[in-house]
């Protein structure tokens, strides 16, 4: 099989050509992902191989493209629609909400919507309080969504495939940090199934629990601790809705001592989310209270010096690392 | 093509009307839609009374000309999205009586298994897709529903109601926009009843013309007299054909007006009663009824068989939903996922 190392954003497309190549019902919609070639590039040559009719722009109509989504996808089609940001979804609540994950239900499971939706999330790049927030743990508490964030590069290409085969609608949240980042792949893309988390460093002190963006955060502070001679385990929950329960709880039981690193804010969090279930399954394992590494609660500011300050990093990793060692 | 709005008020005649006309056997269907709407609700405002029914329920009374008028124009191939005040449209599209009452009993026998009640009625074999209570929610599905026709080469029509409330969510807009972008084949049918719940339609609309307003996405819109069976049927048939043929999106409004409370909750403060007894001398089953005999339709004595036959149908429904089954609760958690995962 052939290695290659591409950026995050090529893993990207390369999921997304393989979308559109297997399945005449896949086709992407969204704000300048024709044309333009996609607002980060993830969809630059798409519209010339596939054409318009797959390739859709649409206008600056965040709810009405992705309730759309959710009409064509129960009409027969695997649509992936692409919102700009995260910040920008907030428009189209409604639909994810009110109709893509509550069909099926309030349907007595006559309908299922199975619709992709992908977008940039989180902080880093300046962009101020209107396009860098972490919402994804916010969408977690959304029972009938699945909540993927792909970390890897073969994550990257390969969960949007597994998305597209669920029955159910999936949101998929892509760290723009991310889209330079250089990483290896192998082969072609292939589906990488959505129900499970990933070790991606064995250690045996302390789990870090973390996913999306902050993975590579996780594990620099990870190599930094390793040369002080602490052995930490790296868990990447890749899913974020419904949580992988078994794994967490499988590598707190092996570490006895638990960091939790969220880009998203403290209160009513994922990582409270995730703590809680470490409580109320593995309490017993524990042997010190758990930390957790979470955005500061600001919207995020536009000066560099401040947006640092406001997002988790890798100097915040292993202070708490420390700190919960003693 | 923007036709002039008729100002169809409490006080018209209707344009068209049974003289309209020529088939005794059609003014028989539209004059039984009619009554076996108005009767099946008359039965579920008593049976809220009786405790049997929770929830929010909305009727459709005085409106019912619009269902049983638009509703034949459509084909089974074709899509029909609704609004919470849909039983009259459930019931016109073709969902037996008996599943939309065990619906609002909350009984698994119901259209959605008792999950939805009455602002969520749902059958897929009947393409019948809600049933949405977040008012102009429908809309951009009824677009998506059309884009995959589209995509699919099937010539199906999507239709989808609403009220003159959602004509003021953005929804509206941005539907009305893309659907004629990308002329897909959709069918906005706006039920003018000139209230949002409480609100007066110049209390909540810069532009009251709603057909104007929509045809400035540039679609073809109408107005027509929503309290006129024959009109409603004639006007969505040619809305239809024209959507079917390829042409692009059509909006139609209807004018109507709706004789009680906007819900069980509702006091009415905001409109006077002389108001809804003027709109009642207007009401859409005895105009209708009265005419087809006038005219000479329909024998005077057809009135009263309708009235025996949707007396037991609606009977029927209210057995059927009686007898009904709960849910077990082991089962509340199903469904919410087509693959069964994990909390």
């Amino acid at each position: 099989m052939t290695t290659q190392t591409i950026a995050y954003r090529e893993a990207l497309r390369q999921g997304l050509r393989a979308a559109l190549a297997d399945d005449e019902r896949v086709f992407l919609m969204g704000e300048d992902v024709g044309r333009y070639g996609g607002t980060y590039a993830v969809s630059h040559g798409l519209l010339e191989e596939f054409g318009e009719a797959r390739i859709r722009d649409t206008p600056l109509s965040e709810s009405t493209f992705t309730g759309a989504g959710i009409g064509a996808a129960l009409n027969g089609m695997r649509p992936i629609v692409e919102i700009m940001t995260v910040n920008f979804s907030l428009l189209a609540l409604d639909q994810i909400i009110n109709n893509a994950a509550t069909l099926r239900h309030m349907s007595g499971g006559q309908l299922n919507v199975p619709l992709v939706i992908r977008m940039t999330t989180g902080g880093g790049r300046q962009l101020a309080a209107q396009h860098s927030h972490s919402l994804e743990g916010w969408y977690a508490h959304i029972p009938g969504l699945r909540i993927v964030a792909p970390a890897t590069h073969e994550d990257a290409r390969g969960m949007l495939l597994a998305a597209l085969e669920d029955p159910d609608p999936v949101l998929i949240f892509e760290h723009a940090l991310l889209l330079n980042v250089e990483g290896t792949v192998e082969g072609e893309p292939r589906p990488m199934e959505l129900d499970h988390a990933a070790i991606r460093r064995e250690g045996g002190q302390v789990s870090l629990i973390t996913y999306g963006g902050m993975l590579h955060k996780t594990l620099a502070a990870a190599d930094q601790l390793a040369a002080e001679g602490i052995d930490t385990e790296v868990l990447d929950l890749r899913t974020l809705r419904p949580l992988d329960d078994a794994a967490i709880m499988a590598s707190v039981a092996k570490t006895h001592r638990v960091v939790v690193i969220d880009e998203g804010w403290r209160s009513g969090s994922l990582s409270a989310e995730i703590i809680t279930r470490i409580n109320e399954q593995a309490f017993f394992e524990l042997d010190a209270p758990p930390v957790r590494v979470c955005t500061q609660e600001v919207p995020i500011p536009y000066a560099r010096h401040l947006e640092d300050a406001a997002i988790p990093q890798v100097e915040d990793i292993v202070a708490a690392v420390h700190r919960l060692l003693g | 093509m923007t036709a002039s709005p008729p100002q169809e008020g409490p006080d018209a005649s209707p344009a068209i009307g049974a003289a309209g006309l020529d088939d005794p056997d059609r003014a028989r269907a539209l004059m039984w839609q009619m009554i076996r709407i108005r009767r099946f609700e008359e039965k579920c405002a008593e049976l809220y009374s009786a405790g049997k029914i929770r929830g929010f329920l909305h009727l459709y009374i005085g409106e019912e000309a619009i269902a049983a008028g638009a509703m034949p124009a459509l084909a089974e191939r074709d899509t029909v999205l609704a609004t919470y005040r849909e039983h009259g449209h459930a019931l016109a599209r073709g969902i037996p009586a008996g599943a939309i009452m065990a619906e609002m009993f909350g009984k698994q026998e119901g259209c959605s298994r008792g999950r939805g009640g009455s602002m969520h009625l749902f059958d897929v074999e009947w393409r019948f897709i809600g049933g949405s209570a977040i008012v102009g929610g429908a809309l951009p599905l009824a677009v998506g529903y059309a884009l995959a026709d589209r995509l699919a080469g099937r010539d199906s029509v999507t239709a989808c109601f609403f009220g003159d409330g959602a004509v003021a969510e953005g929804e509206f807009h941005e539907s009305l926009n893309l659907a004629t972008l990308w002329q897909l084949p959709v069918l906005f049918l706006c039920e003018n009843n000139r209230y949002a719940m409480g609100t007066a339609l110049e209390r909540h609309q810069s532009q009251v013309d709603l057909a104007a307003k929509a045809a400035a996405y540039r679609l073809p819109s109408e107005s027509v007299d929503g309290m006129d069976v024959v009109a409603v049927a004639r006007a969505t048939e040619a809305a239809v054909d024209r959507v079917r043929a390829g042409q692009g999106p059509m909006f139609l409004e209807y004018r109507t007006y709706r004789f009680r409370a906007h819900s069980m909750f509702d006091p009415e403060h905001y409109r006077d009663k002389a108001e809804v007894e003027r709109w009642r001398q207007r009401c859409p089953v005895e105009t209708f009824a009265r005419d087809a005999v006038a005219c000479g339709l329909l024998a005077a004595t057809v009135r009263d068989e309708v009235e025996r036959e949707v007396a037991e149908e609606v009977d029927a429904a209210v057995a059927f939903a009686e007898a009904g089954t709960w849910e077990p609760v082991e089962h509340l958690c199903r469904d919410v996922y087509a693959r069964e995962v994990r909390p």
